[in-house]
């Protein structure tokens, strides 16, 4: 299969205010085919968001830029791209759906009229085909009444309502490439399901490349066919997700999928106590000081951990970790 | 709540706090210092005490305060707000006479004011610390800290008397003017100053606050989502952002109103703009009590009438207001 999204070597520095410059992604690898669905994982401040920013080329410039790198789309480098050229790009062929559904809408305009600017923008359409547009949309992801709520102003909708309203809004141009970032953080469970089933259902429709951008261990198992694994800004592990459940190599994956509490496990079994990762992310005042950034919280690190960053191994087929402990054969040479 | 009931309830209150104005203003009045009598009587070069009493006999002054009161409040709903001594005519024609001018003023300066400042303050939430938002901050610390009569004299030395561009006072040329367009055009040439001058602390303080407000707005989600779109930075700033950091703009214009209206007083009277402002100012040194009570009444009737126009307006800005108590 032939990448439809790839990103290369890319890396993202922000300014920070005493005048230092902090590396929040560093050298991401990662690419991604049509139809299928890469999940990133990590904690939140790990360079997930930001990742999907970049992609978008909406990182905000100053205090931040794309240091360097590629994000080919269908083998146009984005990053080479006019500002022009990235207005057709965004909406169209790449969008996104936000974390915060409650603040995502506009106000003081009808999701109508949101999501109809979007296909009036990239397909040139008129305020009345625009109209039928997001009708048709908001039936598309099964807003009831689509015909009454289509004039209705967010503040009239529901947490989950908002949130497929920023689906159809987002899906409306069929774009190749979906970036979903949390969400259904803000959403209650049963929600988060629906949305998913939603997401699922029309990535089918529309063969859509989705990159899931999540903390959520559950929602990956369910969505993703691969999973990237960051932390502080770099990528720690990929492989298939299958792989990544049940053989997690780097000790960052390890924990994550520990965290995940069981309920298919026999009731009649006492329940282990739930785990939790020692420590927290490290800020973005403390990134980029060499070694791996992981080392202060891993419970198997080793004296050259916090010196050497260690680099992307094969741990298996399909399978990369950046960690030295699969990397110890390199080193000794 | 439906519009109608809403229009309903804010002419009740209206209503109420006009009458409020009424008794309290003339009692206000009527505790000041001073004989009535003796100014009408001093206007008509002097009189003896029998003329005095007759004075006060006729207006009135001579009954007890409540009577006077009652007798004022009763006239008032008939819309008759007395007679003025020092024009001899009755009040209102004098107040309508003097109405357009100071509307004339009041309202372009709260329009420039509110465009100029809200564009200003836009473009200097793009660069928070550009120039522009420098020059700004900078602008309005002048217009808070200069007083309106002080920035008026100094207007006029400058650029009435060394730089004659602009007439020191008044509203037209007099009797040998202009008529028609050319009319139009000299009371515009009357109308800059004053107008810069009111408009001043107005357009600094609406800088501010819509910098503030749209740099608030530009960090919202919903930005990042109309970015997201593909829209172009324009429609961003001017489409989806405007619009929400304009709610604050709209809020204090209606709240200020007022005193935009007592800063139009002290404005009307140094540039002797024959306005509202300007008539108060006199009927307070000719103690001409129905004249001032009546300018009092008609200035909290446009306040009130403005307040009511910026609440309609917040409503047709902000979906989110119409049905907050619907829903």
């Amino acid at each position: 299969m032939s990448a439809l999204l790839e990103v290369r070597g890319l890396s993202v520095e922000f300014d920070l205010k005493d005048g230092a410059v902090s590396r929040v992604i560093d050298g991401l690898n990662f690419e991604l085919a049509a139809g299928r669905t890469l999940g990133i994982v990590g904690e939140s401040g790990c360079g997930k968001s930001m990742t999907a920013l970049a992609i978008m080329r909406l990182v905000p410039v100053p205090p931040g830029r794309i240091a360097e790198g590629a994000i080919r789309l269908a083998g146009e480098n984005l990053l080479d791209a006019s500002e022009a050229r990235m207005r057709e790009v965004r909406g169209n062929d790449v969008s996104m759906i936000f974390q915060e559904p409650m603040t995502s809408l506009n106000p003081v305009y009808t999701i109508g009229d949101q999501i109809g600017e979007t296909v009036r923008l990239h397909q040139g359409l008129s305020r009345r085909d625009a109209r039928d547009r997001a009708i048709e949309m908001l039936r598309a992801v099964s807003i009831p009444a689509p015909e009454k709520r289509v004039d209705e102003y967010p503040h009239q909708l529901s947490g989950g309502m908002r949130q497929r309203v920023m689906i159809a809004m987002a899906l409306a141009c069929r774009p190749q490439v979906l970036i979903a970032d949390e969400p259904t953080t803000a959403l209650d469970v049963t929600v988060q399901a629906q949305i998913f089933d939603l997401l699922k259902e029309l990535q089918q429709q529309t063969e859509a490349a989705v990159i899931l951008i999540t903390h959520d261990m559950g929602a990956i198992a369910e969505m993703a066919q691969r999973v990237v694994v960051m932390y502080a800004g770099r990528k720690v592990e990929e492989a298939p997700v299958d792989e990544m459940l049940t053989n997690p190599k780097h000790p960052y994956t390890r924990g994550l999928i520990a965290c995940v509490p069981h309920l298919e496990a026999d009731p009649a079994l006492e329940r282990p106590p739930l785990m939790e990762i020692p420590g927290v992310v490290p800020s973005v005042a403390e990134l980029g000081r060499g070694g791996c950034p992981f080392a202060p919280r891993c419970a198997e690190a080793m004296d050259r951990c916090p010196q050497d960053m260690p680099p992307e191994t094969a741990v298996g087929e399909d399978h990369t970790a950046a960690c030295w402990l699969y990397s110890a054969t390199e080193a000794a040479a | 709540m439906r519009l109608p009931a809403v229009i309903a309830k804010r002419l009740g209150y209206a209503l109420a706090l006009l009458f409020a104005v009424l008794v309290l203003n003339f009692t206000l009045l009527y505790l000041a210092p001073g004989d009535a009598a003796e100014t009408i009587a001093g206007e008509a070069g002097g009189a003896s005490p029998e003329m005095l009493a007759k004075i006060r006999k006729d207006y009135g002054l001579d009954l007890p305060f409540l009577d006077q009161l009652y007798l004022y409040l009763l006239k008032v709903v008939q819309g008759d707000f007395g007679h003025s001594f020092y024009f001899d005519q009755p009040v209102t024609t004098v107040i309508f006479e003097n109405l357009a001018p100071t509307l004339l003023l009041v309202v372009s300066s709260l329009l420039i004011a509110i465009s100029f400042g809200t564009f200003l303050g836009v473009f200097a939430a793009r660069r928070p610390n550009g120039l522009l938002s420098q020059i700004i901050t900078v602008l309005a610390l002048l217009g808070y800290a200069l007083p309106v009569f002080w920035t008026g004299i100094m207007l006029i030395i400058l650029l009435a008397s060394v730089i004659p561009l602009f007439p020191t006072s008044g509203m037209d040329s007099g009797p040998l003017g202009a008529a028609g367009f050319g009319y139009v055009w000299e009371v515009l040439h009357h109308l800059a100053l004053p107008v810069l001058t009111l408009s001043t602390i107005y357009l600094a303080f609406y800088s501010r606050l819509s910098r503030a407000s749209m740099m608030d707005v530009l960090g919202a989600d919903y930005i990042r989502t109309a970015r997201a779109k593909g829209l172009n930075e324009r429609v961003v700033v001017f489409k989806h952002a405007l619009r929400n950091a304009v709610l604050p703009v709209v809020t204090f214009a209606g709240l200020q109103f007022g005193a935009l209206f007592s800063g139009a007083v002290l404005v009307e009277t140094v540039f002797s703009w024959p306005g509202l402002g300007t008539l108060a100012f006199d009927s307070i040194l000719r103690r001409d009590t129905p004249t001032l009570l009546g300018i009092l009444f008609f200035s909290a009737l446009i306040v009130i009438v403005a307040n009511l126009l910026t609440d309609l307006a917040y409503r047709l800005v902000d979906p989110r207001i119409k049905s907050a108590a619907r829903a």
